[in-house]
């Protein structure tokens, strides 16, 4: 009876510190990267959804036959796009082609995780100033987008027919159009005032063209921008909801009609075409005044070669990154997802397939890369920007007293 | 559980038959000692390696300035009380721990009576009372990605659901602006964490009411004692040991709520729904203030730690009490 009890135990104990070694084990088996061998490229995107996942599959797959490598690719949901990187970051495992949304270029460059795209052969030329800046961190071009995209001002044409109003193109006139448009269950204008970096974005127009700047919000130019958007809500001419509605719900009134006008972007049109009976114009964002120039923000994926240590491979990677930023690829991705072709020569070529482009293309030859001016402290500004912008709109503080708030957290 | 296996195992090894000699004896205790050592091993490198590690990890980070570069370089420099001081001279740091017990202490109060209610409601035997109480599981079941998404869409001003069945029946003219208004947002919020911790709260429940033997009923109604009566002075007594589990791990459910705020509001409007989870997240992981973002869920771990200091002390006495 003695000896079997303890003879239990012992394989019993044994046997679980057998199970626990293994497992630790198991860590250590997934680390190790082939080196020199350069056939297959591991690709990390967000692009989950559909069309986008099949457009940018079959330009991946494409670009891979053309350079007989293999293709293992990596989707991501996008909001956890940066948290998988942060992990494979410190893991130093990370993928051989990184997609990254292009305000956090910047913050993956400066901690380390990217090569400059200067130590190889990628060709930028024809691409407008704008987009490079977006790509670049302390003048050193990190990533390249082959498309980007902008925001502009989207109208029924029927409800503004209807009303006798024409599309406005001054901040007085947006005020005008959009009052007279209201009533009756619907709004004259949609915008993003989300709690998101969605709604710092759909700022930036107004916030720019009005002289502002997104490293201190706590100026005169930054609060008429501000107070342009609280008069829009508190008159009544844009919903109280705004400050809860991301850009697909804005572009959903839209298509529904309670809606006028909105801020939106090129992603939104395939949408827009599909909805029945919905008859829309294109045209830029109003401007304080008459003859101001309007500096529309830069929007798009960048994509990158980070830093695996494995020269061959990083090699390899850049081909990749320059064949998805080629001429061919651009216009297939530009068409397939309604995206600006980043070289300014291709966007004729869009806009003759796609005429509803032709605003954007005009748009993104003078857009501003998000992080152009602040690098990789874009977020925090961001994130002041938004919380200025959500206490004015609700009526919590006047946009002045907002906007100083906003500006003293760090 | 494994120390009182091995506890066993080594009660048993040791037999008072014969007088043993007295090497043999150390020998075996060594082996036993060794034996239920090995038995802990496995628990012991559970606990280390996922609780004591990333606590450890997180109290660190608290203290360094943790950047994204970090990640990748592994050097985060040490910044003493920086990220607590940072933290204490914020304005959303106020806002975002008021809310946060505001929230805690109104989602378990509402979760706690209605669940209660329904519990005790369904301890009567009526026709279908089976199914329906399966379909109070429901929200139980959703993934809070679905809840926020629908509830969302229920409580949106203009269109939403809620608002068109007011506006017929005459409640309201203009539609009240649920999530969208700083003063009503954190109310709609914790109305939304009320409904989907009901089913939590009438499961518990109505497995407690099923040990409650019948008799002390029938041996109350006897004496006079039903209804409310026979709730106070039978059901609930009775009912002591579950509502401090219940209470506890509501409590450590509800401070660490994150999915269903970031899908009504993201914190909004102007941080009116802003808490200490959703405040941490946003910091490490939209802003990349890592070491900001572990100050702020540090306070988070202190606070549940409280809890459950507290809920060791009810819970010690109650059985002492027995």
């Amino acid at each position: 009876m003695k000896p079997r009890t303890t003879r239990v135990a012992w394989i019993a104990a044994a046997s679980a510190a057998a199970v626990l070694g293994l497992s630790a084990c198991s860590d250590g088996t997934g680390g190790g990267t082939a080196s020199g061998d350069a056939t297959t490229l591991v690709v990390q995107d967000y692009y989950g959804d559909e069309p986008q996942k099949t457009v940018i599959g079959d330009l991946l797959d494409g670009c891979a036959a053309d350079m007989g490598v293999t293709i293992q690719r990596n989707v991501v949901a996008a909001p956890s796009l940066v948290q998988k990187t942060l992990q494979q970051a410190s893991a130093h495992d990370l993928p051989d082609v990184l997609m990254v949304n292009n305000p956090d270029v910047q913050q993956f460059a400066q901690a380390g995780y990217l090569r400059p795209l200067e130590d190889f052969d990628i060709d930028t030329s024809g691409y407008p100033d704008g987009i490079l800046k977006a790509g670049s961190y302390d003048g050193t071009l990190y990533g390249l987008a082959p498309g980007v995209n902008t925001l502009a001002l989207f109208y029924n044409e029927d409800l503004l027919k209807a009303a006798g109003v024409t599309p406005p193109t001054t901040w007085d006139e947006l005020k005008a159009a959009s009052a007279a448009l209201s009533g009756d269950g619907k709004y004259g204008v949609a915008f993003s005032a989300v709690a998101t970096y969605e709604g710092s974005w759909q700022f930036m127009p107004f916030l720019w063209s009005n002289g502002g700047t997104e490293s201190d919000i706590d100026t005169p130019e930054a609060i008429g921008a501000l107070q342009l958007w609280t008069d829009l809500v508190q008159s009544g001419s844009a919903s109280q909801s705004v400050v809860n509605w991301s850009q697909a719900d804005v572009a959903d009134q839209f298509k529904a009609g309670k809606a006028a006008m909105m801020v939106n972007g090129p992603w939104q049109i395939p949408g827009l075409e599909a909805t029945d009976g919905l008859n829309y114009g294109i045209v830029q964002i109003p401007v304080p005044a008459a003859g101001d120039t309007l500096i529309d923000p830069l929007g798009g994926e960048m994509w990158t070669v980070p830093n695996t240590g494995d020269d061959a491979k990083e090699k390899k990677a850049a081909e990749l990154v320059a064949c998805l930023n080629s001429d061919k690829s651009q216009l297939q991705n530009a068409l397939a997802q309604n995206y600006v072709p980043a070289r300014s020569s291709l966007g004729t070529q869009v806009v003759a397939q796609v005429p509803q482009m032709q605003t954007f293309v005009d748009l993104v030859a003078n857009a501003r890369g998000l992080t152009a001016e602040l690098g990789p402290d874009y977020p925090g500004s961001a994130t002041r920007i938004y919380t200025a912008i959500q206490s004015a709109l609700t009526g919590s503080l006047p946009p002045a007293e907002a906007a100083a708030q906003a500006q003293a957290m760090k | 559980m494994t120390l009182q296996a091995a506890q066993g195992g080594a009660v048993s090894a040791a037999p008072p038959s014969r007088i043993p000699d007295r090497r043999r004896v150390l020998t075996m205790r060594r082996r036993t000692w060794i034996a239920s050592a090995l038995f802990l091993l496995p628990a012991v490198a559970y606990i280390v390696l996922f609780f004591g590690a990333p606590i450890v990890k997180n109290l660190t980070m608290g203290f360094q300035d943790y950047t994204t570069a970090t990640f990748y370089n592994g050097e985060a420099p040490w910044v003493g009380f920086q990220n607590y001081v940072d933290m204490f001279e914020s304005p959303v740091f106020s806002i975002a721990l008021s809310n946060t017990f505001v929230f805690t202490i109104a989602s378990i109060a509402g979760q706690f009576v209605i669940g209660l209610a329904f519990a005790v409601f369904f301890r009567r035997r009526f026709p279908l009372a089976g199914p329906i109480r399966a379909l109070m599981l429901l929200p139980w079941l959703l993934p809070l990605i679905v809840t926020g998404a629908i509830w969302k869409w229920l409580l949106d001003k203009d269109s939403g659901a809620i608002n068109r069945i007011l506006e017929a029946l005459h409640l309201t003219s203009t539609g009240i602006p649920w999530l969208d208004s700083p003063s009503l947002a954190l109310l709609s919020v914790i109305l939304v964490n009320i409904w989907i911790g009901i089913p939590f709260n009438l499961t518990i429940f109505y497995s407690g009411l099923q040990s409650i033997p019948d008799e002390l009923y029938e041996a109350a109604s006897l004496d006079g004692a039903t209804g409310w009566k026979a709730f106070r002075h039978i059901t609930w007594p009775m009912l002591r040991p579950v509502t401090n589990v219940v209470l506890v791990l509501g409590v450590v459910y509800t401070l660490k709520v994150l999915d269903i705020i970031l899908g009504l509001t993201n914190g909004g409007p102007a941080n009116a729904t802003q808490t200490l989870a959703t405040l941490s997240y946003n910091l490490s992981f939209t802003q990349f203030e890592f070491g900001q973002g572990a100050a702020v869920s540090n306070v988070l771990i202190l606070i549940s730690l409280l809890f459950a200091a507290v809920y060791l002390r009810l819970s010690r006495r109650s059985e002492a009490a027995e």
